[in-house]
C-alpha cells in the first residue's frame, strides 16, 4: 500500500507525457474548420470586371451532379503572404488543378493590377470585396486554401501559404484520392 | 571566429559534462577518490568552456558580426549597446546557452565549494547535474545552435523584439533562470539522497539556501516580468494568467513549498520523502516552464522558438530527468526512514498544510494552463481557460492559506495547544477584526470582498510583526533581543508582511480599478480618479531605431499640475510597434495614460486608468525577495552545514 502511494507521482507523470506528446503531434496554428466534410456554402460571386465571369457555389458540383476536385484559393492584393504563395500556385495550375480565386476584402481594380504584375494563375476568380463570402466560409487570413471535392464539400482547409512541402505531401495526394473516390 | 571559438567551446563543455554525468557516479559506488576528483575538475572546467561560448556569442552580438543566424535575426545595427548585449538572451538560442551557462556555474559552485559536503554524496550531485548540463548542451548543440553561420552574411539583421527592448528586459529572464535552475541544485540533491539512501537534517541544511536564493531570484524575476508587463504592454494590466507566466508562478509555488517543507526537515527531521518528492517537482515544474515556451504545445506571446522538433527534445528530457527521479523515487523512498512524528497542532503540522495548500494551488494552476492540451487530446476543441477560471478556483485556494500563514511562526514544534495559539495571536486577530469592520463601514456592504482582502492584508502584515514582538517579550527586552533574534527571522517577518502588501495591492487593483477610454483632442480634459488629464499636445520625435508618437499630458490634482507624456513607438526594422505608458507613480495608487491611434482629426485615441495601490503588488515581491535575502544571510547556514558535515567524516572513514 504505502509502495503504491509512493508509485503515485510516477504514474501521474506517466499520463501527462502522453498528452504533452499527443500535444505535440498537433500543429498549434492549426486551427480547426467547422467546414469540413460540409457542402460548401451557397455564394454566387461577380468576377473582378464585367468582361471577366465570376463563379458560385455550382462550379463545384452537386451531391447529385459530380465533378472534378478544386481547389478554392483566397486571397488579397493587400496580403503579405500572398507573393510569397504566388509562384507555387502558378506551379499548381501547370500541373492542371483547376484553382479558383477568391478576391476577399479587395478592390477589384487593386486586384487586377496585382495579377497583371505577378501573373493569373487562376481558372476563375471571384471578387468578394464586403467580405461576404469569406465570412461564410469562415475565413481566418489570408492566404486560405479549401480543397473541394467533386460533390462540392469542402475536405480539407490550409491555413497560410502552400509551401511546396505542403503541396507534395498533403494537397497533391488528398487531390489524387479525391479523384478516384467513386 | 568568434563564431567558431564558441562553438568548438560548446563541443568541449558537452564533452566535459558527459565525463562529469560518468566518473563521479562510478568513482562514489567505488568510493574512489580520485574519480571523484575528476568530476570535480571536469565540472569546473566545463563552466569554464559554457561561459566562454556565452562570450563568444555576447561579442558577437555586440560587434554586430551578421554571419551568426541568431545575430542576424535579432539584431539591427542600429539598436543601442545594451541591447545588442541583451539581445544575446533574447532570442531562443541563447536563452538556452544562458541556461546551461547558469546550470554549469551553480555546479562548478557545488564542486568547488562544497568540500563540506560528504563526497560521495557531492560526486553523485555533480553526477545528476552533469546529466541535466549533457541533455541540454545535447539539445543546443543539434536543435538550436547558437553558433550556425550565415552564408553571405546579410548586411544588416533584424531586430530584437522592441517589446524586449526595455531596461526590465535585460535582467529579466536572467532572473529567472537564476531561479529555474537554481531549483535544479535542490533535484540534483534529492536524486543524489535516493541514490544514497539516506536524508538527514544536514541534506536540509544544505539544499536550504539553494531553494532560499533560487526562490528569491524567481520572486524577483517574476515580479519584474508583472511590472514590464504592466508599463510596457500598455494594458495596464499586471497578470495575465497567460501560460507562460503560470509557467514561472507554478516553480515559485511549489519552491514556496519546498521551502517550508525544508524547514521541518532540517528542524525536526520530518517530512522526508515528501521534501525529496518537493525537490524532483519544482525542478521539473522549471523544466516544463522552458519546454512550454519553447515546444508551441501552448500558444502564448512569448513563444520565442514554434519547432516541434524542440519541443520534442525537451519532452525528452523532462521524460529523463523526472521520470526517471520519480520513478527512482517510487523505488527508494519507501525504504527511507519516515521522521520524528508531531501532534496535529504543531508547527510541523502547520507546514504540511501549508505544503498541502500549495500543492493544491500549484494544481490548480497546472490544470488550467495544460486544460487545452487535454481537452485537444480527448476532443477537437481549442479551448483555453482564462481569468475566471482562477477567480474561481486559485483563490478559493489560497485564501485559507493566508490566513494560515500568521498560525505558522507561532506554533511551538511538535506539540501545541490551539487555545494557547489564538491566545498568542491575540493582537493581529484584534487589529483584522477592527481593519474588516472599519473597511465595510467605509466602503459599504457591496464591498465586503475588497474589506476581506484588506483585513487579510493587515492580518498578514500585523501577524508578521507579531512574530518579532513575541520574541522581544521573552528575549528579555527590546535592545537584547534585536541582538540575539537570527536574520532569518528578520526574513520570515519580510516575506509574511510582503505577502499582505501584495494582498492589499491585489485586493485594491481588483476592487476599485477603473478605466476610461475615448479619443481626445489637444485641450480636452478628462478626470479619471482624482486626477484631471489634460491632452496638451500631440508630436513627432525620433529615436535611435524608432520613429514616437509623444502625447503630453497635463495632470492636474489638488491644484498641483504635472507633466506626463505617453508614448507609441514605431520600429521601422522590425515594422513593430510598443506603447510606453505614462504613469504617475504614488503610494495610493498610479494614474496610467497609453495612447493608441491617432485620428485625421486631430484627435488621439488615449486609454486613462486608475490603478489603487498597484505598486503595493511589486513592493510586497520585492519585501519577499529581500526576506529571502536575509534568510539567506542567516549565519546557520554558513556554521552549521560544516559542524555537521564533519560528523559525517567521522562517521564514514571506519566503514
Amino acid at each position: 500500500m504505502k509502495r503504491l502511494l509512493f508509485a503515485l507521482p510516477v504514474a501521474l507523470f506517466g499520463a501527462l507525457i502522453v498528452f504533452f506528446g499527443y500535444g505535440l503531434t498537433q500543429d498549434p496554428s492549426h486551427i480547426p474548420s467547422i467546414l469540413i466534410d460540409k457542402p460548401l456554402p451557397q455564394f454566387d460571386l461577380p468576377g473582378l470586371d464585367a468582361t471577366s465571369p465570376g463563379f458560385g457555389t455550382a462550379v463545384f458540383g452537386s451531391p447529385v451532379a459530380r465533378g472534378e476536385p478544386k481547389l478554392l484559393n483566397v486571397f488579397a492584393s493587400w496580403c503579405a503572404a500572398c507573393p510569397q504563395e504566388h509562384p507555387m500556385l502558378g506551379r499548381i495550375a501547370a500541373e492542371g488543378v483547376p484553382l479558383f480565386g477568391l478576391d476577399w476584402k479587395d478592390q477589384p481594380d487593386a486586384a487586377k493590377a496585382w495579377l497583371a504584375q505577378l501573373g493569373n494563375p487562376y481558372a476563375r476568380i471571384a471578387s468578394d470585396p464586403g467580405a461576404r463570402t469569406g465570412i461564410d466560409l469562415g475565413v481566418t487570413g489570408v492566404p486560405e486554401t479549401f480543397v473541394v471535392d467533386g460533390h462540392g464539400r469542402v475536405r480539407y482547409k490550409q491555413i497560410g501559404p502552400i509551401t511546396a512541402d505542403d503541396w507534395e505531401k498533403t494537397l497533391k495526394p488528398m487531390l489524387v484520392r479525391l479523384r478516384n473516390e467513386a | 571566429m568568434a563564431g567558431e571559438i564558441g562553438h568548438f567551446a560548446l563541443i568541449l563543455a558537452l564533452m566535459l559534462a558527459l565525463t562529469q554525468s560518468v566518473v563521479p557516479m562510478i568513482g562514489a559506488s567505488r568510493n574512489d577518490p580520485a574519480l571523484m576528483a575528476v568530476g570535480r575538475a571536469a565540472t569546473a572546467l566545463q563552466a569554464l568552456f559554457v561561459l566562454t561560448a556565452f562570450a563568444a556569442l555576447a561579442f558577437a552580438f555586440v560587434r554586430t558580426d551578421f554571419s551568426l543566424q541568431v545575430v542576424a535575426e535579432h539584431t539591427h545595427s542600429t539598436q543601442p549597446l545594451i541591447y545588442r548585449f541583451a539581445g544575446t538572451w533574447g532570442n531562443h538560442e541563447g536563452s538556452m546557452l544562458l541556461w546551461v551557462l547558469i546550470l554549469s556555474i551553480f555546479g562548478a559552485a557545488i564542486a568547488l565549494f562544497g568540500d563540506n559536503l560528504r563526497t560521495t554524496f557531492q560526486a553523485r550531485v555533480l553526477a545528476v547535474q552533469g546529466m541535466i548540463g549533457t541533455a541540454f548542451i545535447v539539445f543546443l548543440l543539434f536543435t538550436s545552435n547558437p553558433f550556425a553561420r550565415l552564408s553571405p552574411a546579410p548586411l544588416d539583421g533584424a531586430e530584437l523584439n522592441p517589446l524586449l527592448q526595455d531596461p526590465g528586459l535585460v535582467i529579466h529572464p536572467p532572473l529567472l533562470y537564476l531561479g529555474y535552475v537554481g531549483f535544479s541544485v535542490a533535484f540534483a540533491f534529492a536524486v543524489a539522497a535516493l541514490i544514497e539512501g539516506r536524508v538527514d537534517a544536514a541534506w536540509a541544511r544544505w539544499v536550504r539556501p539553494w531553494v532560499l536564493a533560487a526562490w528569491t531570484c524567481l520572486t524577483c524575476g517574476i515580479a519584474l516580468g508583472s511590472f514590464w508587463a504592466y508599463y510596457e504592454l500598455g494594458w495596464g494590466g499586471w497578470w495575465f494568467w497567460d501560460p507562460v507566466e503560470n509557467a514561472s508562478l507554478m516553480p515559485w509555488l511549489m519552491g514556496t513549498a519546498l521551502l517550508h517543507s525544508a524547514l521541518v526537515l532540517e528542524r525536526r527531521g520530518a517530512l522526508v520523502s515528501w521534501t525529496i518528492l518537493l525537490g524532483i517537482l519544482t525542478f521539473s515544474l522549471s523544466l516544463i516552464g522552458t519546454f512550454l515556451v519553447r515546444s508551441g504545445i501552448l500558444t502564448s506571446v512569448h513563444s520565442f522558438a514554434v519547432d516541434p522538433r524542440r519541443g520534442i527534445f525537451i519532452l525528452a528530457i523532462i521524460i529523463g530527468s523526472t521520470g526517471a527521479a520519480l520513478a527512482l523515487f517510487a523505488w527508494r523512498a519507501p525504504a527511507m526512514k519516515s521522521g520524528a512524528l508531531f501532534s496535529s497542532v504543531s508547527r510541523e503540522a502547520g507546514l504540511t498544510l501549508n505544503n498541502l495548500f500549495l500543492m493544491a494551488a500549484t494544481a490548480v494552476v497546472f490544470l488550467g494552463t495544460f486544460y487545452p492540451v487535454i481537452m485537444e487530446a480527448v476532443s477537437t476543441d481549442k479551448i483555453s481557460v482564462g481569468p475566471p477560471y482562477y477567480a474561481l478556483t486559485f483563490v478559493p485556494i489560497m485564501a485559507p492559506l493566508l490566513v494560515l500563514v500568521v498560525f505558522g511562526p507561532m506554533l511551538t514544534w511538535k506539540r501545541d495547544a490551539l487555545a494557547d495559539v489564538v491566545r498568542r495571536l491575540r493582537g493581529p486577530l484584534l487589529a483584522t477584526v477592527i481593519a474588516f469592520v472599519v473597511a465595510v463601514a467605509v466602503l459599504g456592504r457591496a464591498n465586503v470582498l475588497a474589506a476581506s482582502g484588506m483585513a487579510l492584508a493587515v492580518w498578514l502584515v500585523i501577524g508578521a510583526c507579531a512574530v518579532l514582538v513575541r520574541r522581544w517579550r521573552l528575549g528579555g527586552g527590546f535592545i537584547r533581543s534585536v541582538r540575539t533574534t537570527p536574520t532569518s527571522t528578520y526574513g520570515l517577518v519580510l516575506a509574511h508582511a510582503g505577502l499582505g502588501i501584495l494582498v492589499a495591492g491585489i485586493s485594491a487593483m481588483t476592487a476599485w480599478q477603473s478605466s476610461k477610454i475615448l479619443v481626445m483632442r489637444p485641450g480636452q480634459t478628462v478626470t479619471i480618479g482624482r486626477e484631471a488629464v489634460t491632452l496638451v499636445s500631440i508630436h513627432e520625435a525620433t529615436g535611435p531605431n524608432y520613429e514616437a508618437l509623444i502625447a503630453s499630458f497635463d495632470f492636474t490634482r489638488n491644484g498641483k499640475t504635472r507633466p506626463m507624456t505617453s508614448e507609441r513607438r514605431f520600429y521601422p526594422a522590425s515594422r513593430s510597434q510598443t506603447t510606453e505608458a505614462g504613469i504617475e507613480g504614488r503610494i495610493l495608487g498610479n494614474t496610467y495614460v497609453a495612447v493608441g491611434e491617432p485620428d485625421k482629426a486631430g484627435g488621439i485615441v488615449v486609454r486613462l486608468y486608475d490603478h489603487p495601490l498597484v505598486g503595493w503588488i511589486w513592493s510586497g515581491a520585492v519585501l519577499m525577495a529581500l526576506g529571502g535575502c536575509a534568510s539567506l544571510a542567516d549565519r546557520r547556514f554558513r556554521l552549521g552545514a560544516a559542524r555537521a558535515s564533519a560528523g559525517y567524516v567521522g562517521r564514514l572513514v571506519p566503514a
